[in-house]
Formats: structure tokens, C-alpha cells, sequence
């Protein structure tokens, strides 16, 4: 059976069944019965096969309550269940955790957030409801299939720990969840700007009703008093739309006011108000014509318009907030490492420094901190944008955030709350967001003197209009506020620069300054510090020259026999080297002696050999024949009493793709270069190696530092990749600068932003999405200011009409919005 | 018409009465989860609860 089958057999009895002698896969998750746990049980009226006993007990407690339509309606099969999950629900029915995240209601019931696990599709939502409905002393269950999360209300008679118990039982995991300030401030937002909208659009269809009779009323057919208590009708309605709808227009303008920089909210508040002001007092008046219709209809085009852009816009900052849910809400602690293996499930919060935890497959490590025990694969996406899973053993540093994937691993917790990684990575991108970017900064100010001008426009309109004709000039003067507003001049920078940092963070580049991604985008050079920031640090061996008579094989045996007691970075670039060649020790040395700094001694079946510094070596040789080239390389020579055997050449080993980075880089016309505090030797070779023209090798701090002043005096643009620690003085001269975090490095980085998977290649990743944000910011730039020239001429003629303007102007704005959006998707695909 | 002078200002409160029922879902939460009813419509369980399923 192929895996869609398999899918298909799970999910429909009726396939089950007819094959329920050939059945091979689990009844209940889909996966592969056969084996150790596999096993066959009479459940629900017929006999079913189950992959292990966690399933089994599953199926048996969703059928028990006739549930089955679950397994009918099912679009994919369940996770399977943890078998050895042992976990102490009880502990959420302590009154003081409980606190940190039950609601109390008036009428003594308690409610809760809990975080669903598990939840694959719509019918495990509606299982999860059905569940916990039955349930004595559950009031009401809702659970959210979009962000997955069910929101109980229970009778405090009934312990928490039953209602969890339940879903555990139909296989699920249910965590309490403390919903953030900003989440319930954006509920609420999103809630008001829901109402805010329905009154302007309820309050536009029953004034537009009451204005048609008066527009289509032919002479004598409509009594004065009629129409003047349309007017009045019309003027209620128009109260609530003007004085709570309209309100953002009205307090942006306010701002703008009170700061004397003129925005987008200025024009569009001043025309709702001359429009409105003027027929109340034609209402009132009993005189003039009144437009309370265009006035609503257009708060509420308008809301709509800003109303797409919110929801726009709270997607493209998405991938900065996803950052600050990942961290799970509860840890399995162990009580008494390493004596006993017990645990208790407390909250992420009370995790102390020093602390050991268990991380079981499928959860999230609770802190920061490093292996003590057990191995497994880690997947660690969330920072890196890597989506293959990192192997972690003793003594590797975990994520806290990252997600535990094999086999279960227990930790010591060595940072907890503010200070773990993923805290700093928040605040840093909080602080890149909280900051002016320049660009928008500039957009702002050619916004403000375009606002200035349109305000001397439109009075030079109300003027020129009220000689031409007097009736029509009001309105032609609101339409040109309105239709000339720069909404999407003034969005189309931000908008684009946020999308493209909540792109970028989303694939593990964090800029920690508004600046980034508009001065990568203006790069014109690009700066290594360091060589370590191109090659992976430690040394390799290149090639091996043979000088004897010795086979390759046997001196590399021979070679890795002498270094295996060694910890030098030479001796275990050979040992590395000898076990990739030859898979397997091949000799063993005897009465080993080590001269630090110099090499090893020792025999091999016999013979005396020496490996080391050619000095060194050739000394235990009784004729020194060998003429030796200058080479730029770091040699390793092993030799017998008759002489040279072979020489081991070692370098640096670069980066994965580094060559590749490099080719890409010229190739998009950027200058690369190389400023190291390395030999000469070493770093010619790097920049040879890599195809880099300008390098500069034994370089101080000062001179890298001069040598980018350099560069800028010429005009042009660095662009700094450095590793962030401590070369933080030249990282700061450059325009701008990144660092290559390895993690635990990222608090310290005084780089204006960090690649946190620490592989240069991505930055070429980096810089097409800085690329073509600098060119949806062109696109929205143009495309406001043409928008805009074309207009007003038209607006000022009086060829656009009040809502006409409204219209254009909003629609204008969301185009703005959408070509950003267009950031995210592009290459989502990685 | 003599009518409108009743149904004009009928109309009005009409409109603030509708206004405040949407007011009261809206509160509700009717409109914060968009997606997950139309999946629960499709797997409402009409038998009575507790009823074990005849197969």
C-alpha cells in the first residue's frame, strides 16, 4: 500500500473494513501497525488494528462516547498518542498555578485558554468540543481551529486536572495558555474597528435611503416638512458615523496637528468636517442643500479602506510576533537529578537556572540551556529558518522555543525568562521595530509639505469655485482633501520595510535597527571580518603529499596512531581525516611522546616515527635530503629514521556555499572584501581560495576601521558581516553591519542585525529580499505621487465627486498595502 | 403621507435597535473565529449525547 492509501484506509471504515484482514496500518493514527506494539483489538463493535496501546485506548474512549463520526469525517489521521506519558496532571489543580492563568467569573465559574496539541483537522476540533461538553461541570467549550486553542468555562466544583484528562485520552495535549497583552489588545482593537465599520456602513444605507426621495422628488411633490424631517432623520443617523466611525481620522488629525506635520489623517478629517459642519447648519437652517449621504458613505469607504489595510498589515507583523508565543507554557522538571528520575509539570515561569528538565519528543524545550543526557534531533526552525532538525547530544546548547523531535533528552536549564534567547531576539526585534526608519522618516516629510500644498490648493479652490459657481465649490473643496490625501505615499515605505524585516526574521536574519533593510539594499560593498566569518574555524586536511615509499593509506594510519591521544586542532583535523579516509584505526602507536608546540613521537609496529613541524620531524631522519618550498599552507610532516614519508598539508576549511556567496556577490556588482587579523599566509589563501580582490591581512582593529572610512569617502556603502562579539568598534563604523550568531553569542551582538543559522550563504537570501523591497518601495512610491499629480488637476476642475474620491483614494492605499504583501509570498517556499 | 411621520422616525430607532444586536455579537465573540464554524456546522452531532453508535 502507498502512503495515500494507507491515509485513505485510516480515515474511512468502510475501507477498513473490507481490508480488515490485510490491514497493516493503525486504525486511529495512520502509521504503520506492524511490529513490536502492533496489535488487534475488538473496538467499537469489530475488530481494528492498532499500532501500540496508546492508540488502541484512544479509539476506545472517542468510540465509548459515539464519537465515531470523528474517524468519518477525519481529513487526517490523528497524532499518535505518547505512550510513556506519565505526567502529573494534578498539578494544574494547585490554586496558586492555577491563578497564573484561570479567570474567575461574577458567577463563580472559572475559565481558561488552553493550547491544543494535536489538533491536525476540523473534525478534532469538534471532538475536542464534544468531549469536553460531556463532562460534569463544563459549562461552555469553544475551541478556535485557527489558532488552535479551546476556551473552557467549568464549574471550580469539577478539578481542571479531569477536564485535561479527557483530552488526554482522546489523544491530544492541552496546556493552559496565558494569552499575551498584545493579543488581547488586538482582539479588542479588531473588535472595535468590526463596530466602528458596521455603524459607519449601517449608518450610510439608511441615510442614502432617506436622501433618494429628495434627489428623485420632482417640484410640488414633496412637502417641505417631509424633507425637513429627512434631513433631521438623515442628521441622527449621521451623529454616531461622524462622532465615533470617523473618529481615527479625527485624532490622527489632531496629532498631526498638535505636532505640526501634516499627515494623511489631516485632509480626510478636515473635509468630513466641512461636510458635515455645513449641513447640520443647512439642517438646522432649514436652508442650502444638505450631503449627510456623501459624508457617511464616505467615513465609511474610508474605514473599509484603513479597516484591509489593519488586516493587511497585522499579517505582514506576524512573523515578529510569532516569535513570542513559541516559548510553551509548561516544563517537565526533574524533582531530584540525577538520583531519581521523577517529574512534575510546572509552569515555564518557575523553571530556575539550574534546574533539569525533561524534554520528551514532540515538545518544546522550555529554556535555554545544555544536553546532560540522551541525544535526539532538534528542530530549531523558529530561529533559523532551518528546516531540517540539528543533532543534539550531551554538552549541546538547546533553543528554548525549539522543538524536541526524536527521543527524549534531559537538560539543565541555564538561562530562563528575559534573559534566554528567545527574549532577546523579541526585544531586539521590538527595537528595530519601536525605531524611526530614515526612509519613512523621509516619506513622512515630503508628505507633510504635500499636505501643506494640497491645503493651499483646496482654498485656492473653495476661492476660484465660489466666483465660478458658488453652490458647487464646497463640495469641489472636500473632494480635493479627500481624493489628494497621500495615505499611499505616506504608507508606502513602512508598510514595505516592515513586510520585508517580518519576512526576513522569519528566516532566521533578525535586524535589531530600523535602518537594515533599506541600507542592504544600498550595499555596495561588502566587508568580512575576520576569516572566521567565511571558514568554519578549525583546520583541515587539505592534501597529503607522500615522500617515501609508504603506501597513502599506511601513512595516514600511521599518522592518525600518533595524534589519537592528542586534543591539538591539527592532531584531530588528521584523526578526522584518517577516519573519513580509511573508515577505521588501521595501527596502534606505542610509548607516544609529546613535544608541545612541536609534534609527536612514537612507534608503529617497530618503527620509529616522528609527526609535526618539519624541524621537529626531519630531526629524527639521519639524512636531511629534503628541499622544502616556502609553502602558504600549515604542514604537519611525518617521518622514519630514513626519512620524509609524508606531509600532511592543513588549512582552514571554508564555509559550506562560502565560494558560491562570494561568485554571487560579484556577479550582483558588489565589491567583496577581506580585512583579517590573520598571517599573511593564511588569509592570501582564503581570498585566493574564494575569489575575493581585496583583501588585507594582520590587520588591527584600527586599521579595519580606517579601511572602511576609506571605502565611505569614496562614497561608498558597507555593508559589515562580522561575528559580532568582539569587533563590535569596526562593525559600528560600517553603514551597516551583521553579525553571525552562533546562539549564544546573540545577546552580546552589537551588530545592527544577526543571521542566526551562522551560514554566510544566506545572506545572498538576505540581500535578494533587501533587493526587492527597495523595489516595491519604488514601485509604491511612484506609484503614489502619480496617482496623486493626476489627480488633483482632475479634483480641482471638479470632475471627481465626493465619493468618487473617497473610492480612489482608499483603493489607492490598498494597492500600496498589497504590492508589500507581496514580500511575504514571492519565495515563501523555503 | 401622512404615514411618513410615523415610519420616518420608526425607521431611526429601527436602525439603533439592529445597531445594538450586532453590537451584542460582536461582544460575544461571533466574529472572532471566521473559519472553525463552517467546519462545525458540517459535524454538529444530532443524536442524543451519550448514545453509543449502532453500526
Amino acid at each position: 500500500m502507498n502512503e495515500k492509501e494507507q491515509l485513505l484506509s485510516a480515515a474511512l471504515p468502510e475501507v477498513a473494513e473490507r481490508d480488515a484482514e490485510l490491514d497493516s496500518v493503525c486504525f486511529h493514527c495512520g502509521l504503520p501497525a506492524e511490529g513490536a506494539g502492533g496489535r488487534r483489538a475488538f473496538v467499537g463493535g469489530q475488530w481494528r488494528t492498532f499500532c501500540c496501546p496508546g492508540c488502541e485506548a484512544v479509539a476506545l474512549a472517542i468510540l465509548d462516547q459515539g464519537l465515531d463520526d470523528y474517524y468519518r469525517l477525519r481529513t487526517a489521521p490523528a497524532e499518535r498518542p505518547d505512550e510513556a506519558d506519565g505526567e502529573l496532571l494534578s498539578v494544574y489543580d494547585d490554586p496558586t498555578f492555577q491563578s497564573t492563568f484561570v479567570r474567575r467569573n461574577e458567577d463563580g465559574s472559572c475559565e481558561a485558554s488552553l493550547l491544543l496539541e494535536g489538533v491536525r483537522c476540523a473534525a478534532c476540533v469538534w471532538l475536542v468540543e464534544e468531549t469536553l461538553k460531556r463532562i460534569d461541570g463544563v459549562q461552555a467549550v469553544d475551541v478556535n481551529y485557527v489558532t488552535r486553542r479551546a476556551q473552557v468555562r467549568w464549574n471550580p466544583d469539577t478539578p481542571l486536572s479531569r477536564v485535561l484528562q479527557r483530552i488526554r485520552a482522546i489523544g491530544y495535549r492541552a496546556h493552559p495558555y496565558q494569552p499575551d497583552r498584545a493579543e488581547l489588545l488586538r482582539k479588542a482593537e479588531h473588535r472595535q474597528w468590526l463596530w466602528r465599520l458596521f455603524v459607519a456602513g449601517f449608518g450610510m444605507m439608511q441615510v442614502m435611503m432617506y436622501a433618494i426621495p429628495v434627489y428623485v422628488a420632482t417640484d410640488g411633490t414633496m412637502t417641505q416638512d417631509i424633507e425637513q424631517m429627512m434631513r433631521w432623520a438623515s442628521m441622527l443617523l449621521t451623529i454616531p458615523v461622524v462622532g465615533y466611525s470617523a473618529q481615527p481620522f479625527f485624532r490622527g488629525a489632531w496629532r498631526e496637528w498638535r505636532l505640526r506635520r501634516f499627515g494623511m489623517d489631516f485632509p480626510v478629517a478636515l473635509g468630513i468636517a466641512v461636510g458635515f459642519g455645513a449641513s447640520v447648519w443647512a439642517t438646522l437652517t432649514a436652508s442650502g442643500d444638505v450631503y449627510f449621504d456623501t459624508v457617511t458613505m464616505f467615513v465609511a469607504v474610508l474605514l473599509l479602506g484603513r479597516y484591509l489595510e489593519l488586516l493587511a498589515r497585522v499579517k505582514v507583523s506576524d512573523a515578529l510576533s510569532y516569535l513570542g508565543w513559541l516559548t510553551p507554557a509548561t516544563g517537565e522538571r526533574l524533582l531530584d537529578y540525577p538520583r531519581s528520575r521523577e517529574t512534575e509539570r510546572i509552569a515555564v515561569a518557575n523553571f530556575a537556572v539550574g534546574d533539569y528538565a525533561l524534554v520528551k519528543p514532540g515538545e518544546a524545550v522550555p529554556a535555554d540551556g545544555t544536553v546532560v543526557e540522551g541525544a535526539s534531533e532538534v528542530n530549531e526552525s523558529m530561529l533559523t529558518g532551518e528546516s531540517l532538525p540539528v543533532v543534539k547530544t550531551a554538552g549541546s546548547a538547546l533553543v528554548g522555543g525549539s522543538i524536541n523531535v526524536t527521543s527524549p533528552m534531559i537538560m539543565r536549564i541555564d538561562r530562563v525568562g528575559t534573559d534566554t534567547m528567545l527574549s532577546s531576539i523579541v526585544r531586539l526585534v521590538e527595537r528595530a521595530a519601536a525605531e524611526r526608519q530614515p526612509l519613512a522618516e523621509l516619506a513622512d516629510r515630503y508628505a507633510h509639505r504635500f499636505v501643506t500644498l494640497i491645503l493651499v490648493v483646496a482654498a485656492a479652490t473653495a476661492v476660484g469655485w465660489s466666483f465660478v459657481d458658488p453652490e458647487r465649490a464646497l463640495w469641489i473643496t472636500v473632494s480635493v482633501l479627500v481624493a489628494t490625501c497621500p495615505c499611499a505615499l505616506s504608507l508606502a515605505t513602512p508598510v514595505a520595510l516592515t513586510a520585508a524585516t517580518g519576512e526576513l526574521a522569519r528566516r532566521g536574519f533578525v535586524a535589531t535597527r530600523g535602518h537594515v533593510v533599506e541600507t542592504l539594499a544600498r550595499a555596495t560593498d561588502v566587508v568580512f571580518d575576520k576569516t572566521g566569518t567565511l571558514t568554519e574555524g578549525e583546520p583541515r586536511v587539505l592534501d597529503v603529499r607522500m615522500h617515501g615509499a609508504l603506501s597513502r593509506e599506511r601513512a595516514v594510519a600511521i599518522a592518525a596512531a600518533l595524534e589519537a591521544g592528542s586534543e591539538h586542532p591539527i592532531a584531530r583535523a588528521i584523526v578526522r581525516y584518517a577516519e573519513e579516509e580509511l573508515g577505521q584505526a588501521g595501527a596502534v602507536a606505542v610509548e607516544v611522546v609529546n613535544t608541545p608546540g612541536e609534534g609527536v613521537e612514537g612507534t608503529v609496529e617497530g618503527e620509529r616515527y616522528r609527526l609535526g613541524r618539519f624541524r621537529y620531524a626531519e630531526a629524527l631522519a639521519a639524512a636531511q635530503a629534503l628541499r622544502r618550498d616556502a609553502s602558504m599552507h600549515t604542514e604537519a610532516w611525518l617521518y622514519d629514521r630514513r626519512g620524509p614519508v609524508a606531509c600532511f598539508v592543513l588549512g582552514d576549511a571554508l564555509k559550506p556555499q562560502a565560494r558560491e556567496l562570494i561568485e554571487a556577490l560579484r556577479a550582483a556588482g558588489k565589491r567583496v572584501h577581506l580585512l583579517s587579523g590573520d598571517g599573511e599566509g593564511a588569509v592570501r589563501e582564503v581570498a585566493q581560495r574564494l575569489g575575493i580582490e581585496y583583501a588585507r591581512a594582520e590587520a588591527t582593529p584600527e586599521e579595519k576601521g580606517e579601511y572602511v572610512r576609506a571605502l565611505q569617502r569614496e562614497g561608498r556603502v558597507v555593508a559589515m558581516v562580522g561575528d559580532g562579539v568582539n569587533d563590535a568598534p569596526v562593525l559600528a563604523q560600517a553603514d551597516v553591519s551583521i553579525a553571525m550568531a552562533s546562539g549564544a553569542t546573540l545577546s552580546q551582538a552589537h551588530a545592527d542585525a544577526v543571521l542566526l543559522s551562522g551560514k554566510p550563504y544566506d545572506l545572498l537570501r538576505v540581500l535578494a529580499l533587501t533587493e526587492k523591497s527597495r523595489r516595491i518601495i519604488r514601485q509604491n512610491l511612484a506609484w503614489g505621487f502619480g496617482y496623486n499629480l493626476l489627480v488633483i488637476p482632475a479634483a480641482v476642475a471638479g470632475l471627481v465627486s465626493p465619493w468618487l474620491a473617497a473610492l480612489g483614494m482608499s483603493a489607492s492605499s490598498l494597492l500600496v498595502v498589497a504590492n508589500a504583501l507581496r514580500l511575504r509570498r514571492g519565495q515563501a517556499g523555503k | 403621507m401622512d404615514a411618513l411621520y410615523l415610519l420616518i422616525p420608526l425607521s431611526v430607532v429601527l436602525v439603533f435597535v439592529i445597531a445594538v444586536v450586532f453590537w451584542h455579537a460582536l461582544r460575544g465573540g461571533q466574529f472572532d473565529d471566521l473559519e472553525g464554524p463552517a467546519f462545525k456546522i458540517l459535524l454538529d452531532d444530532d443524536r442524543p449525547s451519550g448514545q453509543s453508535t449502532p453500526r
